[in-house]
């Protein structure tokens, strides 16, 4: 019971996110570069949230924040489940030399910092939301990666998986039927969680100005913006952080629930 | 043509080292094989090297032919074609043989498929191959956690017997199992090979269970055959110390249950 309200909850906060990015894409309450709305209005009136320090409003602010959150969310769990899936399961079904030369790149990606990454992406390229996705993407396949690779190698020693063999199963058939299903609860649960964590690290390299450029309103920029005017305006810096705690424990709960949701014998016993 | 044709087998790791050596037999249609021999004396492994599916870094030597395909250096596109319709294995552990996440149903509609079945034929062959190893039809819905130890092992029964294999090679089948479980599932598994007229590869450790369903013994110690003959003369006049001190013992156990209760 516990375990569905929790699970329950995780839905609330995310959807609340998602509703609020939904709307943003046909409805804002002001242009995102109007700048007349006067420099760093309180909270009320005109401006539900007041203004930044450039006049423009928070609110529309915050909203197309939550887009970029969640596109960039989304979009390196993709980048980084695509890779990390593929080559887990290469690795995972690789025996010797190769299966340790994956290891070792393997283990120098997670190594490396992903803020160094990311800036090493965008010098290539430019700061960019694709820059973004990719650096935060790449990073994460590294653990998604050795993630896989000990799970397919886990379920490959199962006895299941010599009966299918033995029944004339052949390695795609095996992989499609037994080897991917038996990982996904696993893998989506991780996954949930990258999730979470790639919407802190965009938060974190827009807050190093290594994000979305401006005018795209990242909720880490805006963190940084109010950085200078906390004292007298808190709103600019609270609410991005209110929205960014939102969504990162929403994520989490609802991966928790997941874990419980994908496991039939977890779901009899609750 | 013999079925089964497995001669001068040998098994060997990646560092050279011996695990099977030299074991032959033979089996034809509707005779009964049985490997015995205490655990580690390759009795797993000479099953798993007859299907041509040896773990990563072992290698198999000598001659395997099934249904009359060389099974050792064969590429697995061929090995596939033989595997579950020629031979078909059941394993010693029911639960970890059986996909966690997959309901039963569909795990036995899996080798089903390969006959070419789809829809409601496919329905009604799943519901046949429960019904036959005795098993209600609700169970096709059940995910292997829910249901007895039993029950899952007529369930590996079934799967295996779903491609119609000429070889039924069982691996253990009742040594996870009860022993009033045991006597069901042995008596069951007389009953199926002797009705559809299949050879029968048991592999097990206990004589007195290999005394009830087999006619022909290898008795395997460290991976090489030790005596080999008909089972009643093995139980009757054992000529290795090996086979004696298996007799012995089982004579042993049963002796105990006498003294206690004559």
């Amino acid at each position: 019971m516990r375990g569905r309200f929790t699970f329950l909850a995780g839905c609330v906060l995310v959807g609340l996110i998602l509703v609020v990015a939904a709307v943003s894409l046909v409805w804002l309450p002001y242009d995102p570069a109007d700048t007349s709305g006067g420099r760093l209005a309180p909270p009320g009136g005109a401006h539900l949230l007041g203004t930044d320090k450039l006049g423009r409003d928070l609110l529309t602010q915050l909203m197309v924040g939550a887009r970029i959150a969640l596109t960039v969310g989304i979009g390196s769990v993709l980048v980084g489940g695509l890779l990390g899936v593929a080559g887990g399961l290469i690795a995972g079904f690789a025996t010797r030399w190769l299966d340790d030369a994956l290891s070792a790149v393997l283990d120098i990606l997670i190594a490396f910092p992903t803020l160094l990454l990311a800036m090493l992406v965008v010098a290539a390229r430019e700061a960019s939301l694709g820059s973004a996705i990719l650096a935060i993407g790449l990073a994460m396949s590294g653990v998604v990666a050795r993630l896989t690779r000990i799970l397919v190698k886990r379920v490959l020693a199962q006895d299941y998986i010599t009966a299918a063999r033995t029944s004339g199963t052949s390695w795609p058939r095996v992989v499609a039927e037994h080897v991917l299903p038996n990982i996904w609860p696993t893998l989506l649960v991780n996954l949930s969680l990258q999730l979470g964590l790639a919407v802190l690290a965009e938060a974190s390299l827009s807050y190093l100005g290594l994000g979305p450029p401006p005018p795209n309103a990242s909720w880490g920029r805006l963190l940084q913006e109010a950085q200078a005017t906390v004292l007298t305006s808190p709103t600019g810096a609270i609410a991005p952080g209110v929205l960014l705690v939102v969504l990162v424990v929403g994520v989490n709960l609802v991966a928790d629930g997941f874990r419980d949701l994908a496991d039939p014998t977890r779901r009899r016993t609750r | 043509m013999t079925l089964l044709d497995v001669s001068g087998l040998a098994v060997r790791r990646a560092d050279g080292h011996r695990l099977v050596g030299d074991v032959s037999f033979a089996l034809d249609a509707g005779e009964r094989l049985a490997l015995i021999g205490e655990s580690g004396s390759g009795k797993s492994l000479t099953a798993l090297a007859v299907m041509g599916l040896l773990p990563a870094g072992m290698t198999a030597h000598g001659s395997v032919l099934l249904g009359g395909t060389q099974m050792i250096g064969a590429p697995d596109r061929t090995l596939n074609r033989v595997r579950g319709r020629t031979a078909a294995v059941i394993f010693q552990e029911p639960l970890t043989a059986l996909d966690p996440l997959m309901r039963v149903g569909r795990q036995i509609a899996g080798p089903l498929r390969r006959r070419g079945l789809r829809g409601a034929a496919l329905r009604a062959a799943v519901r046949a191959a429960l019904d036959e190893v005795r098993l209600p039809e609700r169970v096709a819905r059940a995910y292997p956690h829910e249901i007895s130890g039993g029950q899952r092992q007529r369930v590996a029964i079934a799967m295996a017997l779903a491609c119609e294999p000429a070889v039924l090679i069982a691996d253990e089948p009742t040594t996870a199992l009860d022993v009033t479980v045991q006597a069901e599932v042995l008596a069951l598994l007389d009953g199926l090979v002797a009705g559809r007229g299949m050879a029968l590869l048991f592999i097990s450790h206990d004589l007195a269970v290999v005394a009830e369903v087999a006619d022909r013994v290898v008795v395997l110690k460290d991976g090489s055959p030790v005596e080999s003959g008909r089972t009643r003369d093995i139980v009757g006049q054992p000529r290795h110390a090996y086979t004696r001190a298996l007799v012995d013992s089982a004579r042993a156990l049963e002796g105990e249950l006498d003294r206690l209760a004559p």
